[in-house]
């Protein structure tokens, strides 16, 4: 008889020992000293309602199974509501870590479409959330500027933005996972 | 009033492009509190700090460090009205002076562009501002007074946390905004899980839109058991939350029992002072204002 009962094991070539030095690295300096407790996940609002396990993805990042990590649509679950981060006991700024592993997630290829969406429209507008007709209406309507003063009605300021953009990589970044998708 | 400060107002997305009547009960509001607007030009999306933060961090503080450039450059303190973009401000702001070199990373971005920045510009959440003016002072432009309005508060997140960089004296179960609620005369309705998150944040709501909505029917059900006339919010993307998902829930249970007016403070405190629920946006509202406003103004 074979044993219903599977042993999960982790694979040691699923370990990435410097995942975790590059998390601390880039600012979530206190996270080796992570006690497992579980307040993290206990107040997290997503958690309530999904599958999503703060303390497990911690857990995770701790044993550098960084594919695994960097791969799960779980990583988008955090609303970033910062609660975890105020009552870890270890003071470790857990959103902080989160959204360290999205930027690195995104560095592998793993974004969700429509985050590359609202990504182009800051690109094309200045705005991850432009104006639209019906807005330009209400606008109209309340005695305010058609357009707002933003790069909505400034062609140099949009410019700009998209100059930082292009210097900082982010029009590539975008543009790359266009062609991967 | 007789002191007035000139603010830099920064609009940020949602508010301009989606909530134009929020922007509107501001624009008449804050200068009756002495504080006076500029507008920003040429400003971009802050860039909210749950998405684009999450994409490309180097970018999120470049963006930032650019709107804040812009109101330095004015010589004036910034102001927002959305706790996301107080977010960003705040962090970008923390980040650049614990950390000198991601200045220098910025000014290097900025070559050429004709931005000057020192990081030496202040961001304020204009519920910040006005907690400063003091209740006093605010209780003297009150002529309409609301008593017996039930209002639930929703705080919401970026405004308190982290603690560490925000101004306020408790780092949790804080009471500013249900004061100033109640200098209208209004009640601040206790009710279950006040500082939970409204759950758009983080991009969880562009991208995991049931697991959003129904953190915001949580809220939303706390509050109709508590027996609430109105939400008061300060966040344009709360504000978005609380608005557009009464409609999707309604939809999916097929009948209209999601139905809690969303008012952003500065439209109640206008409504206090008498101004016209017209001016205030009040009247392009997703959810109906009206069963309020007659209460009110009957």
């Amino acid at each position: 008889m074979t044993d219903s009962i599977t042993r999960e094991t982790i694979d040691n070539d699923a370990i990435d020992p410097d995942f975790l030095d590059k998390i601390v690295e880039a600012g979530a300096d206190r996270l080796r000293t992570c006690i497992q407790c579980g307040t993290c996940s206990s107040v997290c609002p997503s958690g309530r309602r999904t599958a999503f396990r703060t303390r497990e993805l911690i857990r995770k990042a701790l044993l550098g199974l960084k594919d695994e990590v960097l791969s799960s649509p779980d990583l988008w679950l955090c609303a970033t509501c910062l609660t975890c981060l105020e009552r870890c006991p270890r003071q470790i700024k857990v959103t902080d870590a989160i959204i360290i592993m999205r930027n690195m997630a995104v560095d592998e290829g793993f974004m969700l479409p429509q985050h590359r969406k609202a990504s182009q429209k800051l690109i094309e507008t200045g705005h991850a959330v432009p104006i639209d007709d019906a807005n330009r209406a209400i606008r109209k309507d309340l005695g305010l500027q058609e357009n707002p003063p933003t790069t909505h009605s400034n062609e140099k300021a949009l410019k700009d933005v998209r100059e930082i953009m292009k210097r900082t990589g982010f029009i590539e970044l975008i543009k790359e996972e266009e062609e991967e998708s | 009033m007789a002191e007035s400060k000139t603010y830099s107002f920064f609009l940020g997305c949602v508010m301009p492009n989606r909530f134009p009547n929020v922007e509107a009960s501001i624009r008449l509001v804050l200068p009756k509190l002495g504080i006076e607007l500029e507008d920003i030009d040429g400003a971009s999306c802050c860039p909210a700090p749950g998405v684009i933060r999450s994409f490309d961090e180097p970018t999120w503080l470049a963006l930032a460090s650019r709107n804040l450039a812009l109101a330095e450059m004015t010589g004036h303190d910034i102001i927002t009205g959305c706790n996301g973009c107080y977010g960003t401000f705040k962090e970008t702001l923390l980040e650049i002076h614990e950390h000198p070199e991601r200045l220098k990373e910025v000014q290097e971005y900025f070559k050429g562009l004709g931005i000057k920045f020192q990081g030496k510009v202040d961001a304020k959440h204009l519920i910040e501002v006005i907690n400063e003016i003091g209740i006093e002072k605010i209780k003297k432009t009150i002529t309409r007074p609301l008593n017996g309005i039930r209002v639930g508060v929703h705080y919401g997140c970026h405004l308190l946390k982290p603690s560490k960089n925000r101004p306020w004296k408790q780092t949790q179960r804080h009471t500013f905004l249900d004061e100033l609620v109640e200098i209208t005369g209004a009640s601040s309705i206790k009710y279950k899980d006040k500082f939970l998150c409204c759950g758009a944040g983080g991009g969880v709501r562009g991208s995991q839109v049931a697991v959003s909505v129904d953190i915001a029917k949580e809220k939303l059900d706390n509050m109709i058991e508590a027996g609430v006339d109105c939400i008061v919010d300060v966040c344009s993307f709360c504000h978005l939350q609380f608005e557009s998902s009464q409609v999707q829930l309604n939809k999916e249970l097929g009948e209209q029992k999601y139905q809690i007016p969303v008012l952003y403070f500065t439209q109640l405190l206008g409504l206090a002072m008498g101004l016209d629920p017209t001016n205030l946006g009040l009247e392009v509202h997703v959810i109906n204002t009206q069963p309020l406003l007659d209460k009110i103004l009957s």
